[in-house]
């Protein structure tokens, strides 16, 4: 088996906005407004980098690069079903609901990031790799058990295909046919080590074969593409058929985090070569030249993108400060009575600017 | 001699280890081009190749596990966890296997193992990273647990866990890895696993830490001279085993015993240094055996965490209260 002619990559848009498949199934109007997503998600994530830069929060997973591959997916969700992020998917997040000042608070060490809106179903993002995985199987197991027509989507990269919770997961929803489309984005990277010292395999949609579920790659960096097979499988998923594994194949434009230096380990000419690859140039090509998008769009989606971002940065800037004995708050249901003592000390020392213990 | 850092002299001790010993090897996440997250590795990969300074893919399990196999093997493995708190990833291969392994097969195969990872607050890091685990593994008969607290603690330590013929969990302080520099010898030199060291000699009471908490200890022994309070700190080291003798001798002799550890407080190993001072110098105390410690959530988020920590100024307050019984 030649597992990349037997998974070829879809793609409809080349990396030069070249229309290279059918896009039937998405209209004019979804891809501009795809394109206003993508600008935003963009903007919103090199203000991140610049804000840390500048000392104003904390450590941030930078998701440049992979915009496509999130709203793609997330695009192809209906209302009620799950998402199940890692630390990078913000971008899926918001797209789904989740406030635009999140990823700021969330790096500014604030916990209200965590607390996902009600309408909202999405898990808050997690740092332990691939544990998510498995959370999706059982949140759409419990919908497949309650009939609730939901599908699940965990979002998950190279790196943690290495885990066992990942094959554990996949192996589970295959024999319950779990109604989850695996999104592992292949952004090539995880940390320092490239995806050829991670796997053996040329794909990662080839390991669907082992589990006897459905399996496909995609150009995570072609939102075209990505939501139309996306919308295939989520409805592949919900129809009962059993669970599907999709590799979107994207690449991390910039450093793993804040914390990381990417010169270290990687030739900054794969950098550039890839970057050639990213998602917005190619849509924004693409619709320039099928005359659906004008200088003046260009630019009313920027300045509408930056005014935004500026909005949630004070959002979040502004965002009422977390009270130190709120910790003890959300660990149990009813607070334990040796916790309620402990916060009982703690309030006093603050009160008094000393502390007891007992 | 030369003046490091901790970080430094841990690199100095595996860079050792592998010179002399062809069997040693380092695996984990990113410990090789990139020379570890913290740059705990950093150069190794250089002198020694990708062969011995392994790049694994990203699985905890499969490193504690394959490096069970190659210490059985008769291979020296230095496996590193990038952050203690993803250790619960390998909790089985842990506390069902390579603390077992000698047990299982009645002394015929062991496993000589270090696990090295760095834990602890006050570096801002996000969810799980920051998480003190010690007392899982001092409740976990077969293994051995290794914590420095300075430079030169740190390089004699380590040696110790590599030469050691049974699986030691060496745990690195993050916040002490750059926060100072002292003299640490170029040569192989190994300091004793099961031995705790008298920090600081004092005679009203003993103030028991380990890790990141000696500095603190030492912070609030210092601040306590003005009350008038001689405090003796004792850096425990090892947690397991644990050098009661030590710190019994001690209090029988202060007569009043302050525990501090980072980790939530309830079931942590504080409470085990409490029982065994109350077994061993019951007639001596003249006050209960206080705690400080972390509280009993989760490591909060890094805008509160300064609150959560153990500070000098909750250790004093202890340890003038225990003074004052
Ligand atoms: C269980 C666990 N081990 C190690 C880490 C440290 N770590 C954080 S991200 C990362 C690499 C993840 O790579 P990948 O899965 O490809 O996701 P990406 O960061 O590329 O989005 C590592 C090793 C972690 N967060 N969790
Ligand atoms: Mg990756």
């Amino acid at each position: 088996m030649n597992p990349e002619t037997e998974f070829p990559l879809q793609q409809v848009l080349d990396e030069n906005g070249k229309l290279v498949g059918d896009r039937s199934q998405v209209t004019d109007d979804e891809l501009k407004d795809f394109y206003r997503w993508l600008v935003l998600l963009r903007t919103l994530d090199q203000r991140a980098w610049n804000l840390q830069r500048q000392g104003r929060i904390g450590t941030y997973a930078p998701f440049s690069g992979q915009e496509a591959a999130q709203i793609g997916a997330a695009a192809a969700l209906n209302k009620g079903d799950w998402l199940c992020p890692s630390y990078r998917d913000w971008g899926a997040l918001i797209y789904a609901g989740v406030p635009l000042y999140y990823p700021f608070l969330n790096a500014m060490g604030n916990p209200v990031s965590g607390k996902i809106p009600d309408d909202v179903n999405a898990l808050p993002v997690q740092v332990v790799i691939a544990a998510q995985i498995l959370h999706s199987v059982g949140l759409a197991w419990s919908s497949k058990l309650q009939n609730q027509n939901r599908v699940a989507i965990p979002f998950f990269g190279d790196g943690a295909t290495s885990q066992g919770d990942f094959h554990e997961a996949l192996n589970l929803a295959a024999v319950v046919k779990a109604p989850v489309v695996f999104v592992c984005q292949n952004n090539q990277w995880a940390i320092s080590v490239p995806i050829s010292r991670q796997m053996n395999t040329k794909t990662i949609a080839q390991r669907a074969l082992a589990y006897d579920i459905e399996g496909v790659r995609v150009d995570g960096n072609d939102i075209i593409a990505m939501y139309q097979t996306l919308k295939q499988m989520v409805a592949h998923a919900r129809s009962g058929a059993g669970p599907v594994l999709v590799e979107a194949v994207t690449y991390r434009l910039g450093a793993h985090t804040t914390a990381d230096d990417p010169t270290r380990y990687r030739e900054s000419e794969e950098a550039e070569r890839l970057a050639r690859r990213e998602p917005i140039s190619r849509l924004k090509t693409y619709l320039q030249e099928a005359g659906l998008l004008s200088e003046e769009d260009i630019q009313r989606v920027d300045e509408e993108a930056k005014a935004d971002v500026e909005d949630a940065v004070k959002k979040a800037e502004q965002y009422p400060k977390m009270a130190p004995e709120s910790f003890f708050d959300n660990v149990y249901e009813t607070m334990t009575d040796p916790l309620k003592k402990q916060r009982g000390q703690f309030q006093a020392s603050l009160a008094q600017g000393g502390v007891t213990h007992g | 001699m030369a003046n490091m850092t901790m970080i430094q002299a841990i690199t100095q001790a595996m860079g050792l280890a592998m010179e002399r010993d062809e069997r040693v090897l380092v695996l984990g996440e990113d410990v090789g081009k990139n020379g570890g997250v913290f740059r705990a590795t950093d150069g190794l990969w250089e002198r020694f190749g990708a062969e011995r300074v392994v790049d694994t893919p990203l699985a905890e399990s499969s490193i504690v596990g394959s490096s069970v196999g190659l210490a059985i093997g008769g291979m020296r493995p230095i496996a590193e966890i990038q952050f203690l708190g993803f250790i619960y990833e390998t909790m089985d291969q842990i506390g069902s296997q390579a603390s077992r392994i000698r047990f299982r097969s009645l002394g015929r195969y062991h496993v000589p193992l270090v696990i090295r990872a760095p834990f602890g607050g006050g570096v801002r890091t996000p969810e799980i990273h920051s998480d003190s685990l010690e007392a899982f593994f001092a409740h976990t008969p077969g293994i051995k647990v290794v914590i420095p607290s300075t430079p030169y603690q740190a390089k004699g330590l380590l040696l110790s866990a590599i030469k050691d013929p049974d699986p030691v969990i060496y745990l690195e302080p993050m916040r002490l890895y750059r926060s100072f520099r002292e003299e640490v010898p170029d040569d192989w030199y190994e300091l004793p696993i099961g031995k705790a060291r008298i920090v600081r000699e004092g005679t009203d009471v003993t103030l028991v830490a380990w890790g990141p908490m000696v500095p603190v200890a030492q912070a609030a022994a210092e601040s306590a001279l003005q009350d008038g309070i001689s405090v003796e700190v004792i850096d425990v080291c090892t947690v397991n085993p644990f050098d009661s003798a030590t710190i019994v001798q001690s209090v029988q002799k202060t007569g009043r015993a302050v525990v501090v550890h980072e980790a939530v407080r309830s079931g942590g190993f504080g409470a085990e240094v409490a029982a065994t001072i109350q077994e061993g110098a019951f007639l001596s105390l003249e006050a209960p055996v206080l705690r400080v410690t972390g509280y009993d959530t989760p490591f909060p988020v890094p805008s509160v965490e300064d609150y959560w920590l153990p500070d000098a100024s909750r250790v004093l307050a202890a340890l003038r209260q225990t003074v004052g019984y």
